[in-house]
């Protein structure tokens, strides 16, 4: 049997899985996008919160995928929710560390000329910090996609959805009947889907980001 | 003085005389840190003229920079009140109070994600102007400050010189009308030549628009040339003296004025005398295009004069050639590259001078409004022109107050209360 007949015979399956896979990080990182702002948006004003979020954010990373998964089954249970909540959790340590870098990078004399103008703290945040700091966001977001298409893989490997069944069905019966092409069939198709996610972020970025400040 | 209906309106100055500015009182005002010595500014009283340039000079940590915040309160005053056009603006909300003061720094402040059009639209937008009268009057501010609002309105700041992103800094301080003008080292990031052009720039857009300007600067000889008055600070923001530059320059008030105003002060008043205002113009024979040749010549011969100024058709200044060349074109053209020296008559008498010893008939042509041909000015009558007006008439009406002293703020707020 060889990869494309495996493929041909299970396409809506594989089709479906894809679909919960590429679901599973897509809102999962939109969900880190929102918290992640917000906690930079909180941080980036003092030192020790910079601090912090840099700490978190790079130890955070350290610590191997599947411990990780692990702690959030133990305290959420085995569902949908446990799978959002272990992948939110990465995509959130880059695009927090990401806000707060982006945020306390604009220049100051660019919030006090706001300020004169008569800008209030909201409007600042809004009109200013959060369109001058969106690029290094969105990297910090696009880097987190890619990290967690292979974590989202790894937290299949306890609950069901996404292309990570594949994989590890594929890899507990190697040697087995279309064994190789599941795992095959599954790493290739996260690869993929990862570029394709890619590609639409950085679309996403030139239409969001402005014209001004494009590099 | 101030209650709860008069903060309620706008800010205005605007006035039958044509000055649009408000005048601006600081009583006693004060500035400390906690954990630091002495106040960083310290009871300070001042009037600042409505319509005037008021400059406010000192050496770096004197607390110029302090002042002028505290009065759109970027910095709240320890202690003291600021009224602007009598009304006190400790009591009005910091932002609506900052939209109704223009406020321009270093660099112009432009945010970079932002077209021009957009970051000189922001006060308007912020004070919800509809989007056609924003975009009118952006492109009238464009114009005001010389830039061709068709070419310039949709560029970014990143696509400009230093020099053009600081007048869409000033537009975007004007944007809202409104009567005072802060500008923080407004000129300090830009080349000198270009900082020329700006200041030259500043002071026509004053004569039309006639707005209170409290400007700082560390820059004696740019204190000089723009201000109406100069503030000498000391430490702690002492006033030092408060006077015409022409009076700081001719009686500098104790060593550290002398100090500050440097050497020369004779060349630097020179800066203080408009091309305009020396009465010294003479008239010379100009010619068009299609005037005969003979007929300009004889013309200029009648009045004895060796050259002639070329006009183009809305009377600009092109050329400046002697007769002798005009006979051997034969023709009066346009179109021959030729840097005729010109300079506006709002342009000082250093800039004039520094023209017309360039010039190989050591003389200059003056131009007015539109770069009109107004006339000619030579060394000659310039320097006996400057020997009559020497010492100046001192005449520049009642004395404003300043000082850091009880006697001072006494002075300023008996005057609010009347």
């Amino acid at each position: 049997m060889d990869l494309w007949d495996f493929v041909a015979e299970r396409r809506e399956q594989i089709a479906f899985q894809a679909f919960q896979h590429v679901s599973l990080v897509v809102q999962s990182v939109l969900l880190a996008t929102a918290l992640g702002v917000a906690l930079g948006v909180v941080c980036h004003r003092r030192a020790w919160a910079r601090g912090l979020a840099a700490t978190v954010s790079s130890v955070g990373l350290t610590l191997p995928a599947l411990a990780v998964i692990a702690v959030v089954y133990g305290a959420t249970g085995q569902g949908v929710t446990a799978a959002v909540s272990a992948v939110t959790l990465y995509a959130l340590l880059v695009i927090w560390r990401n806000a707060v870098v982006g945020l306390s990078g604009v220049d100051g004399q660019l919030l006090e000329a706001a300020r004169g103008l008569g800008m209030g703290a909201t409007r600042r945040l809004l009109r200013v910090q959060l369109p001058l700091a969106w690029p290094v966001i969105l990297s910090g977001v696009r880097v987190s996609t890619q990290m967690v298409m292979g974590i989202a893989a790894i937290a299949a490997y306890v609950t069901g959805p996404g292309l990570g069944g594949l994989i590890f069905t594929g890899l507990t019966r190697l040697g087995g009947a279309g064994a190789l092409e599941s795992a095959l069939t599954g790493t290739v198709l996260v690869v993929l889907l990862a570029l394709v996610l890619d590609l639409l972020l950085v679309l996403l970025g030139r239409a969001t980001t402005s014209r001004g400040i494009r590099a | 003085m101030p209650d709860s209906t008069a903060s309620a309106g706008p800010l205005d100055g605007h006035r039958p005389d044509g000055v649009s500015g408000a005048a601006i009182d600081l009583v006693g005002v004060t500035k400390s840190y906690p954990g630091q010595g002495g106040a960083a500014v310290d009871r300070i009283s001042l009037q600042i003229p409505a319509g005037e340039i008021v400059m406010l000079v000192g050496p770096s940590g004197c607390g110029k920079t302090t002042t002028l915040k505290m009065i759109n309160r970027l910095i709240e005053p320890t202690s003291g009140t600021i009224t602007i056009d009598g009304r006190d603006v400790l009591s009005l909300d910091g932002d609506e109070l900052r939209r109704q003061i223009g406020y321009v720094i270093q660099a112009g402040g432009l945010f970079p994600h932002m077209s021009v059009a957009t970051n000189v639209g922001i006060v308007p937008g912020m004070l919800r102007w509809e989007k056609k009268r924003i975009a009118e009057r952006t492109d009238e501010l464009l114009e005001l400050v010389g830039l061709d609002p068709a070419k310039y309105r949709d560029r970014y700041p990143g696509e400009l010189s230093g020099g053009q992103q600081q007048r869409v800094g000033v537009a975007r301080a004007l944007a809202a009308d409104p009567p005072v003008l802060l500008m923080d080292e407004p000129f300090g990031a830009v080349d000198p030549i270009t900082r020329q052009r700006l200041q030259d720039e500043l002071l026509r857009i004053q004569d039309e628009l006639r707005k209170t300007i409290v400007c700082v600067t560390h820059d004696f000889d740019e204190a000089v040339k723009l201000g109406d008055r100069i503030v000498v600070l000391g430490e702690g923001a002492r006033v030092v003296q408060y006077d015409t530059p022409a009076q700081v320059l001719a009686h500098p008030a104790d060593p550290f004025v002398e100090d500050f105003v440097g050497s020369g002060a004779a060349l630097k008043a020179l800066t203080l005398t408009r091309v305009g205002e020396l009465e010294a113009l003479q008239e010379t024979t100009t010619a068009r295009v299609g005037d005969a040749v003979a007929d300009v010549v004889a013309r200029a011969r009648a009045v004895g004069d060796a050259a002639a100024v070329v006009l183009d058709d809305r009377g600009r200044p092109q050329r400046w050639p002697w007769l002798r060349q005009l006979q051997a074109e034969g023709d009066v053209v346009l179109d021959r590259v030729e840097d005729v020296l010109s300079v506006d008559r709002r342009a000082t008498l250093n800039a004039a001078l520094d023209a017309m010893l360039g010039s190989r008939y050591g003389g200059v042509v003056v131009t007015g409004k539109n770069d009109v041909y107004e006339g000619v000015l030579f060394l000659q009558t310039a320097i006996d022109a400057v020997a009559t007006t020497r010492g100046g008439s001192g005449d520049d009406g009642p004395v404003p107050v300043a000082g850091n002293d009880e006697d001072a703020a006494r002075a300023l707020a008996g005057e609010g209360a009347s």
